[in-house]
């Protein structure tokens, strides 16, 4: 691993340190791999951070391979990230076929991960403090969004409002309507989640993120209860946040927060959503 | 998909140039209003036209009053909580069909029943609801076409994991109800469901109240429950100064007040059930026994958790207080992202959905196939998809060889032997003379089961459910036999109520 001329004054790089550096980022690559699982990980981790000269070294060869190093640490390992339009990056059309073609399956998905950060981290400093675990259940975030889609719903009808969109331009009709008329679930042939109900996309969302390390499974009850792992933490916190915050931005929608939470507990004049997990709503 | 173009009424009779209609805004709107509940009912025709689709004779089967039917069942056999049972709902539906046609074959009636439910559901579409486009002036005087969705029966997810069906708000106020109601009021819906169950005799008033008492408790555990699992997470997200405190007094009056009302309602209907004539309010009778047992039951289970409570806060509190507090603030993704984005037109929406999407998902190694890997995967036949998995390698048994000393020829001697009915034990001598007529071997059988029958496994038959156990009781008396020696045991059978057992079990 090391040659003579490491020791020198002015390190050079050697064939060697760069296939360590490679192997790092190979290991990094393997989402589900802890480093606590692997002892030559370990030890390239602890590498990465004691010696400044490796670490740059590494981040290259990610930047190359075009990906963004989000931290390296015993805890998460090595997290990465695609860059965009990386080889690395998840394509909507690989993601679901449907999607590809339907606007509307577009949205849902990509909502579903929405919902099931939001619900993994539901107050900031939930996203901020490393410490801290999400649990989510995928019921529970179906529940979850729903009720705040009949929030949206009451407001709509105490303003007055007609909610039913036109026939010919169907792209206005209110997001929350999307999720609120698909249906929750559906008995299929095979016994299997019906894929197209809100309950099935957030069971595929929730399966893909486990694929990803992002999230581990806990245990069976309500349609799967799920365990976030540090890495979700840093991909949401460290890039997907601050992505989708910026589209909103650009649209013109400024959302304000002056740090502390909006979703708060559940008034209990009111009822409750069964499965939601959560006593809680917004504001 | 349905879809019912609506008309404006007479549009040739208006002028051409697009003026308000003359009633105005308010007579728009209740034309809305009624063009929905009309749209509601069109999936029930929908179902007698579409049968002469249907491969095979079906002409003579009235689906819409089938479809109504079914709707009916669904209505009348959710409970507050879950909803229908798919096959109760099917199978009970299945007579009115048979007695349409009753010499088609059964198969066919399966048929019939699952198409209409099928329909009413509507599978086939994505959403698995109905569409139909109606026609407003907008503010501007504009003719404005725009879509209602509504849903007749929808499933839910069960708290087993299963499937139950429900009929939506829309279905019970116009199809159970009446069709000049505000098609999408819950109220109204539950106020048509109960006046319904009341009208057609299913549930008496004391029935109707503790299942209502049973609601309240289930909606106290429900509460409950949330709190003190907000409170594994966060101790300040739930108020335990004022609203916890509040809810747990409120819930053990409720409890308290119910425990002492279904007794005395336990009380009354014991004596009707057991001087009831006819033997249909005799059952009657027998049913609310059975739920209000349940409303008790769930109560004791409300008790147990609202006693638990206190010292789970108090153990949070402890653990949460000395931790560390963060020091920087994330984003608060329901607030600044969930909530604007599902308040945005779902065109624009998508924006930042597919931002996250694009960001948030992770990474995937992308597939690289060298060009000999291709080759052989090209050539290779494709594997066969079984639909029970692979076959399982048979595996290599060794017969044991058979050590036990007793046969199960033996054994089955010995139990009969046993089996005693429960209102006369026996001594054990007596047995073990009548077991060494049979063989001298079983003697040594029945002695060994009646010392393990002094001491019954009365929990393992608790937790199986079981109907009888066999006991021995030694009363002092001694054993007088030329093989065996000690107490002469009473051995007897005694009678478990298994029901009473399972349902404590719950």
């Amino acid at each position: 691993m090391t040659t003579p001329q490491d020791t020198s004054a002015t390190p050079t790089v050697t064939a060697a340190d760069v296939a360590d550096a490679a192997r790092l980022v190979s290991f990094g690559l393997q989402a589900k791999l802890l480093p606590a699982r692997d002892t030559e990980y370990t030890e390239l981790v602890r590498r990465y951070r004691e010696d400044p000269p490796f670490a740059r070294l590494a981040d290259a060869v990610a930047t190359g391979l075009g990906l963004v190093v989000l931290e390296v640490s015993p805890r998460a390992g090595m997290a990465l990230a695609g860059a965009e339009d990386s080889v690395f990056a998840v394509k909507m059309g690989d993601y679901s076929r449907r999607a590809a073609s339907e606007t509307t399956d577009r949205f849902l998905h990509g909502l579903a991960h929405l919902a099931v950060a939001a619900m993994a981290f539901p107050r900031p400093e939930d996203l901020a403090d490393d410490g801290y675990l999400g649990r989510i259940t995928v019921n529970g975030v179906d529940a979850f969004v729903r009720q705040a889609c009949r929030r949206l719903e009451e407001r709509a009808e105490a303003a007055g409002d007609n909610t039913d969109p036109t026939s010919d331009a169907p792209g206005l009709e209110a997001a929350w309507r999307v999720w609120a008329r698909r249906s929750t679930t559906g008995a299929t042939k095979d016994a299997r989640r019906l894929a197209g109900s809100t309950i099935g996309i957030t069971g595929k969302a929730v399966a893909f993120l486990v694929d990803s390390g992002f999230l581990q499974k806990a245990s069976d009850d309500a349609g799967g209860t799920y365990r976030t792992t540090a890495r979700y933490q840093l991909q949401v916190r460290e890039l997907a946040a601050g992505a989708a915050m910026s589209e909103l931005l650009e649209l013109g929608v400024v959302p304000v927060s002056d740090g502390t939470a909006t979703l708060l507990p559940a008034d209990h004049s009111e009822e409750l959503v069964a499965d939601a997990g959560l006593p809680f709503h917004s504001l | 998909m349905t879809v019912i173009a609506a008309q404006p009424a007479e549009p040739e009779l208006r002028p051409a140039v697009a003026a308000r209609p003359a009633p105005g805004p308010a007579a728009d709107e209740g034309l809305a209003r009624r063009l929905k509940a009309l749209a509601c009912t069109a999936p029930l025709h929908d179902l007698d036209s579409r049968k002469v689709n249907l491969a095979g004779e079906y002409g003579g089967y009235a689906m819409a009053e089938v479809g109504l039917a079914a709707i009916d069942l669904v209505t009348l056999h959710m409970d507050f909580d879950t909803g229908a049972d798919r096959e109760a709902v099917l199978s009970r539906l299945l007579p009115r069909v048979a007695a349409q046609h009753p010499e088609r074959p059964a198969a066919e009636h399966q048929r019939v029943v699952r198409w209409v439910l099928e329909s009413l559901i509507n599978v086939g579409s994505v959403d698995r609801g109905f569409r139909a486009v109606y026609g407003t002036f907008g503010p501007d005087g504009a003719y404005v076409r725009r879509d209602y969705d509504f849903k007749l029966i929808e499933e839910v997810p069960g708290p087993d994991g299963g499937v139950y069906l429900r009929t939506t708000d829309e279905a019970v106020n116009v199809l159970v109800g009446a069709l000049d109601t505000d098609v999408t009021s819950a109220q109204i819906a539950a106020e048509v469901k109960l006046e319904v169950l009341i009208r057609r005799g299913r549930l008496a008033d004391a029935q109707l109240a503790a299942e209502q008492a049973r609601y309240r408790t289930v909606q106290y555990a429900e509460t409950l429950r949330r709190a003190l699992e907000a409170t594994r997470r966060n101790v300040r997200a739930v108020d335990w100064m004022q609203t916890v405190p509040d809810l747990i007094d409120e819930a053990l009056e409720h409890i308290a007040d119910r425990y002492r009302h279904e007794n005395a309602i336990l009380t009354n209907i014991r004596r009707a059930r057991d001087e009831a004539e006819g033997a249909d309010h005799k059952r009657q009778a027998a049913e609310l026994v059975d739920i209000v047992k349940d409303c008790i039951r769930r109560h004791t289970q409300l008790q147990t958790r609202l006693l638990e409570a206190g010292p789970l806060f108090r153990a949070e509190q402890d653990r949460q207080a000395f931790a560390a507090p963060s020091a920087r603030s994330g984003i608060d993704l329901y607030g600044q992202l969930l909530a604007p984005v599902l308040e945005l037109p779902v065109e624009r929406a998508i924006r930042p959905t597919d931002a996250f999407f694009g960001r948030g998902t992770g990474l995937r190694s992308p597939a690289v196939v060298r060009l000999t890997d291709l080759v052989d995967l090209l050539l290779t036949p494709p594997v066969e998809r079984e639909h029970l998995g692979v076959e399982l390698p048979d595996p290599d048994l060794i017969a044991t060889p058979d050590d036990s000393r007793f046969s199960e020829v033996q054994l089955e001697a010995a139990l009969q032997l046993l089996d005693l009915p429960a209102d006369a034990p026996r001594r054990l001598s007596g047995l073990l003379a009548d077991a060494r007529k049979q063989d001298p071997e079983l003697p040594y059988l029945v002695a060994l089961l009646a010392v393990h029958a002094a001491s019954p496994p009365v929990g393992t038959a608790y937790r199986q459910g079981e109907e009888r156990l066999l006991f021995a009781v030694d009363d002092g008396t001694q054993l007088r036999d030329p093989e065996f020696g000690g107490a002469d045991l009473i051995v007897g059978s005694a009678l478990l109520d298994a029901a009473g057992m399972a349902a404590d079990r719950r």
